[in-house]
This record gives structure tokens, sequence and C-alpha cells, in this order.
């Protein structure tokens, strides 16, 4: 607390001393997060910096010498692709299915239902979910194609039950990844929603019961808006990592069969990796950066819109 | 304002001084080193040829005093192979001295400039002269320089099990004479032996450059004369009834479920299944695949030993689509070695390619990976000739046997026949469409430079 309040006073020292001063101070200021900076640009920018500049250019794996600098020509080609339409419209799904109302939800719901549940219960189910989540990504990839294949877990039950068995990652793989997905990062929304309704003042729950808001009014009036930040926090994570996953549709599918589960980081590996248009990928990734941005602007948004 | 530009001046240069050092001295660019990178079966039993590349390493190790060879084994599918080392090619800090490639892919990596040209070096090798015209040319790039020197070659046919054919009534010297034959005899085996797929034919992007390849080329070359690429007119050709027709063929195998569940058809796994475990449990009656199959089934080194394998499985040469002469079609293919362009050691490189192809190294490749042989003194060998069953039988379709158009664009075109494959033979598309969207696609693919033969 002190040490703020000196801080601030240092600053307003500063404010009237020399120019040359004042730089120094601030460079001083600076130093200690140097090698943060250097590290970010090294390897955050720079990465970045580089496929921008890529996106501009027909670089290509094999098949070609010399790359040269082709305008916007690699995005026309996009737009024109009914392949990477196809897979803008697949992340939608896959985005929407899967973070939204899967991982967001579940999430919510699991928090909610624990919160209640005896001790024993809620460390068993804690630990399950967690378990899934910690998983690495292709781990997690292989386990659920082994689940979801032709002879898989799945069917095998199925069977047991004398149902009709499924082959799931050929007749809706969209919707096996979408589970996929669902399984594996349904814990993390539970945490953030187990710590945001834990801050809920217990005072607040017990007036609203004693004006007669029970089970769902009570929800939607009280407990929504009161976690609403930690919905947008969770929200946007959520979209961001979903936009991404890569690993786990590759193992489990590989975009196929055709190209019915082929999200935009699928098809900008098979464009990039396995056809060697190394420029034409890098541009598919940039505007997949910007369908992240879109997104995260309107979680902001709506976390901005706090009452 | 924040006082950043300070700031982004330091970090900029930081950041230049990191790369550039960086670049000026790499590692591992030891004098006595040469490093030698090569693909490595998915199925991690199989150790063919890493069996036989670490036995000439050691070969060479000892006439090379205090040189050393090292070994980088790619561990991959074909298609993530080629692409692992297109990658390390262009670096001079990650290219291997020596790189395994494969001839489909050979000219396009000739255009990129990644691979060195070995004239001046062949021109003083004896040994050369003892290589068939056709492997000759395996690795000419369009400058008309070799860039490669290949270490056998193969073809396709059918294979068959003749215990199943017993079972349903089919000949154990059966030839058929054309592509209805093949599929009747595999109607037949799906009524007479239920529990057994009976027929496989790759497809799909899985499968990669062996669904094209084995696949939809074999049906391709047998519907006529330059029905993918024409020479003369130095065109890719749409359009065509013979591209029509071979998936065509493809959509019946696939329809009619002839061939294996589509799921397992078009997973990236089947060459693999087919060849570990379809194949030696018995459950598949007619395959078309490679000459090499025989490799995967040997007892040391095979990913699943099978001897029975020579007594049970029947060859026969894949027919034309109605029969027309020469009445068989194959198509050849192979890898070879060569030296990247930003090889540090290329004199070294160039030893150990000499030491893979010595005469009896070279016979010995041939006889543990069942290759076909390249040079006529290996070929003339009786060792060779007894070496593995069969190889008088696919050694003999290398006279008809055609190869792919040797062109830069080609891994391209491939890549969207995989495409059209995998469109027909998951039922989301019927031949024709597939193969109109084809032509679409091509001619983006090669610069416009198609030319339509209706």
């Amino acid at each position: 607390m002190t040490g703020a309040v000196a801080g601030r006073a240092g600053r307003a020292r500063t404010r009237g001393a020399a120019p040359a001063g004042r730089g120094r101070t601030r460079l001083l200021r600076w130093s200690p997060l140097a090698p943060a900076t250097v590290l970010l640009l090294l390897f955050l920018a720079g990465p970045i910096c580089y496929c921008v500049c890529l996106a501009f250019t027909d670089t290509q794996l094999t098949g070609q010498e010399s790359a040269s600098f082709v305008g916007l020509a690699n995005f026309r080609q996009a737009f024109g692709d009914p392949a990477f339409r196809n897979a803008v419209a697949l992340t939608l799904v896959f985005t929407v299915v899967s973070a939204l109302l899967g991982q967001n939800t579940l999430g919510l719901a699991l928090a909610g239902l624990m919160r209640r549940a005896s001790r024993p219960v809620r460390t068993l189910t804690g630990a399950t979910v967690i378990c899934a989540w910690v998983l690495p990504e292709i781990v997690a990839g292989f386990v659920l194609y082994t689940f979801f294949a032709r002879r898989g877990t799945l069917n095998a039950l199925l069977e047991q039950l004398h149902l009709p068995p499924q082959n799931w990652l050929f007749t809706l793989p969209i919707l096996a990844v979408s589970f996929a997905n669902v399984w594996r990062g349904t814990a993390f929304s539970m945490l953030i929603y187990s710590a945001a309704l834990a801050e809920i003042p217990q005072e607040v729950t017990e007036s609203a019961e004693v004006d007669g808001a029970h089970g769902l009014r009570r929800l939607w009036h009280i407990t929504l808006p009161m976690i609403r930040r930690s919905i947008g926090t969770n929200l946007m994570l959520n979209t961001l990592q979903t936009l991404s996953v890569f690993g786990l549709i590759w193992a489990m599918t590989r975009g196929g069969p055709g190209n019915r589960s082929e999200t935009l980081p699928v098809f900008m590996y098979d464009q990039a990796f396995l056809k060697s248009l190394i420029g034409y990928g890098t541009a598919v990734a940039l505007l997949l950066l910007l369908v992240g941005a879109v997104f995260s602007a309107v979680w902001l948004r709506l976390m901005r819109e706090e009452v | 304002m924040r006082p950043t530009a300070p700031l982004m001046l330091l970090a900029a240069a930081v950041v230049a001084a990191g790369t550039l050092t960086a670049c000026g001295s790499g590692p591992g660019s030891d004098q006595n080193t040469v490093k030698v990178a090569f693909i490595k079966d998915t199925n991690g039993k199989v150790t063919v040829r890493d069996d036989y590349v670490r036995l000439v390493a050691r070969q060479f190790e000892r006439s090379h005093p205090g040189k050393k060879v090292r070994l980088i084994p790619v561990q991959a599918s074909e298609n993530d192979y080629y692409t692992k080392i297109q990658q390390m090619m262009r670096s001079p800090r990650t290219a291997p001295d020596v790189v395994y490639e494969d001839t489909f892919l050979v000219n396009s990596d000739i255009t990129a400039g990644l691979l060195r040209p070995l004239d001046d070096r062949l021109r003083t090798w004896d040994d050369w002269r003892q290589f068939e015209p056709a492997a000759k040319s395996a690795a000419r790039g369009q400058d008309g320089r070799t860039y490669g020197v290949p270490d056998g070659t193969d073809t396709r046919g059918l294979w068959f099990n003749k215990k199943i054919f017993k079972q349903a009534g089919l000949p154990a010297d059966w030839r058929p004479r054309d592509w209805a034959a093949v599929l009747d005899a595999a109607r037949t085996v799906k009524r007479t032996v239920p529990g057994v797929v009976p027929l496989n034919v790759f497809t799909g992007k899985g499968a990669g450059e062996a669904a094209v390849m084995q696949g939809f080329e074999m049906l391709l070359y047998g519907t006529g004369a330059d029905q993918l690429y024409d020479p003369a007119d130095r065109k890719w050709v749409t359009g065509t009834r013979g591209f029509k027709d071979s998936l065509g063929f493809l959509d019946t195998v696939y329809k009619e479920k002839l061939g294996p569940d589509v799921s397992d058809a078009l997973s990236p796994h089947i060459q693999t299944r087919v060849a570990a475990e379809l194949l030696p449990e018995e459950k598949l009656a007619i395959d078309l695949d490679g000459s090499w199959l025989g490799q995967q089934w040997q007892k040391t080194g095979g990913g699943r030993p099978w001897p029975a394998w020579s007594a049970t499985l029947g060859q026969a040469p894949f027919p034309t689509q109605h029969g027309a002469p020469p009445g068989k079609v194959s198509l050849a293919g192979g890898w070879t070695w060569s030296v990247p362009r930003q090889a540090r050691q290329p004199e070294l490189a160039w030893q150990l390619i000499k030491t893979f192809q010595t005469k009896a190294n070279a016979l010995e490749w041939c006889v543990r990976g069942a290759q076909i042989a390249v040079r006529k003194d290996v070929a003339a060998d009786p060792r060779y000739r007894t070496s593995v069953p069969g190889i008088g039988f696919f050694t003999g379709l290398v006279k008809v046997s055609r190869y792919r158009p040797a062109l830069p664009e080609y891994p391209r075109v491939a890549a969207a026949i995989g495409e059209a494959m995998e469109a027909v033979t998951a039922g989301d598309s019927s031949p024709e469409k597939a193969a109109a969207d084809y032509d679409t696609t091509l001619a983006s693919l090669v610069g416009g430079r198609t030319v339509a033969k209706p």
C-alpha cells in the first residue's frame, strides 16, 4: 500500500523533471520486464509477422524454386474455394456445438450440481472430469477414436444393450469430434463456474429464497447475472481454444471422410503441408485469426455491458 | 504516450543478433559425419529398411576410417515423410547429406531447388552403366540432369488367396481378362465365402499416393492411351471417359460392398491393415497391391512373419478395362538416393551412395526389400532370381509397366485424384460429379495447361 503511494508520488515528481531524466527512469522501470519483452517479441510477434508476410506470397514447400509477392491472391482464392467455405461452416458448427452448447452449459450444470452433492460424489466427479482435461490432446484423440470407431467401445456397449451399432466417425464425424471436444474441455468450464458460484454471497441467495425465487427462476434472475463476468471469460477462452483444436480432429478423422470434419485448422494443415502450399495455408491461418478476433470482440462487449 | 520506441529498437536488435548468429554457425556441421534421412515403416515391427541402411552404414564406417554415418529414420506415413524431408532440406542446419526420395516427388523437389545434380559424379562412376535406361531417367529433371540413384523399382498386380479361391470354386491359376472378370470373381467370393473381404483397391486421401498409384492409375492406364497427361501436347487431360470409368469401378467395389468397410478403406492405416492383418489372417481374397508385399512377411524385419504366404497367395496381372492389348497393366515406381542442395558434406554423401550401390549391397536390398532390380548385374544374379517367391512374376511386369508423369506439378494432381476417389468412395459424389470437380481443380493446379479429351 505504502509502496504504491510512494510510486505515485515518484511519478508526480518525475513529471516535472528534465526529459532526459524522465526517459532514464522509464527505461529503468521497464528493465525488469526486458527479458520477457524480448522473449515475447522473439517467439510470439516474430512468427506472427513471418506468417503475415508469407500469406501474401506464393511460397511452396516443393515444386517451385522462388516465391514472389502475390498481393491478395491467396485470400481471393480462399473466398472462391468451396472447400474453404465448407471448412468455415464446419468450424462454426464445431465451435457452437462443442464450446458454447457443450462445454459451457455442461460445465455450468456440473458446477451447480456439485455444489449440492455430498463430498465423496463431488471429489469423484471432479477427479473424473479433470482427468479428461489433463490428458494430452493427442492421447485424448486416440482414446476417443477407439471409443467411436466402428469396432470401438461405444459399439461394443450398444451391442451389449441390443441396440443397433452406429458408425459415428463415418456418418456424422463433425458431431463425433464435437462430442470428443466436449468430453475433453468441460472440466475447464466446470472449474471456472465452481469458483464463480462460490463467490455469490450467501445472503443474496438466502434473500432470494425468502422472496420465493426457487430453482430456474433463481438461476435466471440471480445466479446468471451475478456470474456474468465469469461467463464472458469462460466463453472467450472456450471459443478460442476450440477454434484452434487440431490434434483431436486429426487423430480421430483427419478431417475425413471426404471433408466432412475438415475444420479450418485441419484445412490449413492440409493446404500448407500436404499440398505444399505454404502461402495459401498461412493466408487461411490469418483468416482463422480473424474469426477468433471477431468472437473475442463479441465476448468482450458482453463483459463490458456489466450493470 | 508510452516510450516504446527505444524498447522496440533494443528488442529488434536482440532479435536480429539472435537469428543472425544462429544462422552463421550451425551446430552439427561436423566434417566427419554424414547424415542420411530415410522413411521408416509406420508399423514399428517392420525394420527391413532400417536394418539394411544400418548394415551399409557400418560398412561405410569401416571402409572410411574416422567417418561416421548418422541415421535419421523418419517414422511416418508417406505424405508426412515428404513434408518432413522438404522442411529439413530447406535449411542447411537441418538438411541431411543423403536423402531417400520417392520418384513420384523427385521432380517436384528438383524444381524447388532442393536437390543437387549428380551428373559429374555419375560420368566417372563405372557402375552407372549397369543401370537400366528407365532407371537412369527415374530422377532426371526437366533440365535433363540427373538428381538421384535409384535402388530398385516396383510393379503392381493382383494378389489372391488360393485357399479362399478354392472354396469359392475359382481357379488357382486365375487370370482375369478384363475389369468385369475381376468384379465377377469378387462377387463370387462375396456370395460363397462369408466373413471375407472379396477385393481390396486402395482409395481416398488416407492412403495417399498408394491409393492414387495402386488404386486409381492401375485402372486409368488400362482405359486407353494418355488419359492423364498428353506428352505430345504437354498438357494435362480432362473430361475423359477413362477417368469416369475408373471412378465408376471404385464406386462399384464400394457400393456393392466388395471392398473393405468404407471407413476402414478411407483410414490412413489401411495399408498396414491389409499387409499385417487382412492378408496373413486370410480375411482378404483379392488385393490390388505392390510387388514388395513379401518384405512384410519375412522372418526377420517383417512386421508379421508368415512363412506360408508363398504357398497361399497367387499373383495375376491386372487386366485392361476391356482386355485390350497387351491385356495387362502395371505401373512402376521406386525410390532414389539423392543429395540435397543444402547438404554440408556432398562429397561424403556421394561416397555413401556409392556404397549403397555396390553390386553386393544393391543385391542385398533387392533381396531384403523384395525390390525389383534396376541393375542388369543384379537382375542376372541367381540369388536375386530365387530370393522371393513371385519376384519372377513381378519382374516380368516391368515390360508392360508405365510411369507416372515425371513433372513437378504431379504431386498436387495426385492429391486432387485422391480427393476425387474419396468423394466417390464415401458416397459424397457420383463418378461423373467427382470427375467434373477434378477437371475444375486441375486447371488451377497446373496453371491452365489442360486439354479436354471427351
